[in-house]
């Protein structure tokens, strides 16, 4: 199968979408003439033209309102947020507009917004620029959240999000957009709320998703030369959530370790870690350990940044002490 | 000339100062000793010197992701902030910050800030603290064309104009939003027109100018300490290195930096003018250069041999009460 990288990835779903449906638009900084900060749009302006790919002032409140109302009003929007850490610019569109106006309205609008964003740290931008603040969306009713590892998982979930009539939350991170990966030529759709095993083992169960997924697959080589087997499982989405998965998994591994570049405190960890232990009390060997960021604004200092960012060294150590 | 010969010399030296130190970043990083996502202010130095040539300590100000200008002008120390860029101890934020967000509260400086137009209402809470306690204080937000088109800008520019605060709003004016040009999301000519919707006084700078900025803040600041309220300020200038260092640039003509820095250089203009005054000779500005170029040279290797942060310094910070 060819390799594509995948910002090429999401590139591509973003076009197909546009081909298949009028209504489907992009609006953000950046995004046109330049092409993405992250050149994720890049040549969708030379295709589609600046009517349906839009160059925005930087107003992030503006742009996500603008995206509700056109898409109350009959377009698709889909507009990007430079990185994730503006969605808390436009935070009251997001989570007291977006999430709630199905609801609000008993039922009568959809929604079909899809947001996306860049989010993760590791590259030394410091405090206000690294954010991993996915499970504040996912504490919240009425927003779906997608977040994807590899640019074949980008590409499908993109064009379901682009498809689907709730508004999603679609979130990139910056240290993936160059990597590599196998996409089929041909048209496919991920569904979303469908985990995806990484990789097979008998021993635990690594939850982990976004760049996290590549830090657990690191640590699960690691773990095999001690004759540990990890099966890391990528939810893809957090909302909605394949807890089947998680739970089959569980079952039969009796240890989890849930993996999340964010915040430990309240973290997305945190609710996986009471759901499997509400759902297999009796099949854990062990309590469920989590693995996230320090709970601190992320410093700047490289040596700091390293030690506040879980990697793969504290994924194997959370192993190790449920499985030696 | 109304600029004594000490003065010049003074913003002279800040000017230079500020161009060697980004000059100084943008071989650092190029060279891989560096990492960081750094914003250069080379081409801008005028603005900052120029403002700030009337503000002592007590007076704040505010600055942006673009903000080693005005530490610099505002006096901080540059060897703290170029061991904060190495992430070392010694940094002034303890390599916490870096660049986006190097602040010194000693000298009135409340922050570089990663967020585009979230200093603005800032610097009018600080104004508002210097009007309730009647210390004769201004605070000063500078920002970049494109912050003005945030929602922050307009709300503290309002609650300034109908409270009357000893607030000055520099618009930095250099064309470009990270690759959009400033025409294409912005419908006024000129950003100083905005303050009209504040029935605030505002004027057009040459940002390029010392002298421009230094008469327009100048007017700008008194009036706010003598009560008179909020002023909008808009200087046009320019960022010789693009938005970021390593910004590929595609979004604008290769030789625009270059025909930018053969007409209208901020140091070249200053010594021009200040040589035909006849109020300094080019030898003393010469002498500053070298003086300034070994300052960084020290500053970049007392960084270097700083101590790392330890492993402790992770948590610590996060509240002041431990
Ligand atoms: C709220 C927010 N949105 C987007 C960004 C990303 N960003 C950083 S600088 C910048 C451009 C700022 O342009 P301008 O205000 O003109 O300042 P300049 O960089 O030209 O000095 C953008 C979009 C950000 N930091 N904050
Ligand atoms: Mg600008």
């Amino acid at each position: 199968m060819r390799e594509i990288r995948y910002y090429e990835a999401l590139i591509e779903a973003m076009a197909e979408e546009m081909r298949l449906d009028e209504n489907v638009f992009l609006m953000g900084e950046d995004i046109g003439l330049f092409g993405g900060t992250f050149r994720a749009t890049e040549g969708l302006m030379a295709e589609f033209g600046g009517r349906r790919v839009r160059d925005t002032p930087i107003a992030e409140a503006g742009i996500v309102g603008l995206a509700l109302g056109a898409a109350l009003a009959g377009l698709r929007p889909v507009p990007e947020l430079m990185t994730m850490n503006f969605a808390m610019v436009a935070m009251d569109q997001i989570i007291n507009h977006v999430a709630k106006m199905t609801y609000m309205f008993g039922g009568q609008c959809k929604i079909p917004i899809t947001i996306r964003a860049p989010g993760g740290g590791g590259t030394q931008k410091a405090a206000q620029h690294s954010h991993s603040i996915e499970s504040w969306f996912v504490n919240a009713p009425g927003i779906r959240v997608v977040i994807p590892s590899t640019p074949y998982d980008a590409k499908g979930l993109l064009k379901s999000s682009i498809r689907s009539d709730d508004p999603v939350l679609f979130i990139e991170h910056e240290m993936l957009y160059s990597i590599q990966g196998p996409v089929p030529e041909g048209e496919y759709l991920i569904p979303l709320g469908e985990a995806d095993v990484k990789r097979r083992g008998s021993d635990l169960t690594i939850v982990a998703w976004s760049k996290m997924v590549h830090e657990a697959l690191r640590a699960a080589e690691r773990l095999a030369e001690e004759g540990i087997e990890a099966e890391v499982i990528d939810p893809r989405s957090l909302d909605p959530f394949d807890w089947d998965a998680v739970y089959t998994s569980v079952a039969r591994t009796r240890r989890c370790v849930v993996v999340e570049e964010g915040w430990r405190t309240v973290g997305v960890g945190a609710e996986i870690a009471a759901r499997v232990q509400e759902h297999l009390f009796h099949e854990l060997d062990a309590p469920v350990q989590r693995v996230a960021a320090a709970d601190v604004p992320l410093p700047y200092a490289r040596n700091l940044e390293q030690a506040a960012l879980p990697g793969a060294d504290d994924i194997v150590r959370a192993a190790l002490k449920i499985t030696t | 000339m109304d600029l004594s010969r000490d003065a010049l010399l003074d913003a002279y030296r800040q000017m230079r100062t500020i161009r060697g130190f980004e000059e100084k970043l943008a071989e650092l990083v190029t060279a891989g000793k560096l990492a960081g996502f750094l914003h250069l202010y080379a081409g801008e130095e005028a603005v900052a010197v120029g403002v700030c040539s009337h503000l002592s300590d007590r007076d704040i100000v505010t600055s942006t992701h673009r903000g080693h200008g005005h530490c610099i002008a505002k006096g901080v120390d540059v060897r703290g902030m170029m061991a904060e860029l190495f992430g070392r101890s010694t940094g002034i934020c303890k390599g916490k910050g870096g660049s986006m967000h190097i602040a010194d509260l000693d000298r009135g400086m409340l922050g570089a800030n990663g967020i585009v137009g979230a200093g603005i209402p800032l610097a009018t809470g600080a104004a508002l603290t210097a009007k309730l306690k009647r210390n004769g204080g201004v605070a000063v937000a500078f920002f970049g064309d494109g912050a003005t088109n945030q929602g922050q800008f307009h709300e503290a520019l309002n609650i300034a104009a109908v409270w009357c605060l000893p607030a000055i709003y520099v618009v930095e004016n250099n064309g470009y939003g990270e690759a959009t040009p400033t025409e294409f999301v912005t419908p006024v000519k000129d950003i100083a027109e905005r303050a009209a919707s504040y029935a605030m006084p505002s004027a057009v700078v040459d940002g390029m100018d010392f002298f421009d900025v230094r008469a327009k803040a100048g007017e700008a600041i008194a009036r706010a300490r003598e009560g008179g309220g909020p002023t909008l300020l808009e200087c046009k200038t320019y960022r010789y290195y693009g938005h970021y260092v390593g910004d590929p640039l595609t979004y604008r003509r290769k030789e625009e930096a270059e025909e930018v820095r053969q007409l209208r250089d901020p140091l070249d203009l200053l010594e021009r003018r200040a040589v035909e005054a006849g109020v300094v000779d080019a030898d003393a500005l010469r002498a500053i250069d070298g003086e300034v170029a070994a300052e960084l040279e020290a500053a970049v290797a007392w960084a270097e041999q700083s101590p790392l942060p330890t492993a402790d310094d992770v948590l610590r910070d996060v509240y002041v009460s431990g």
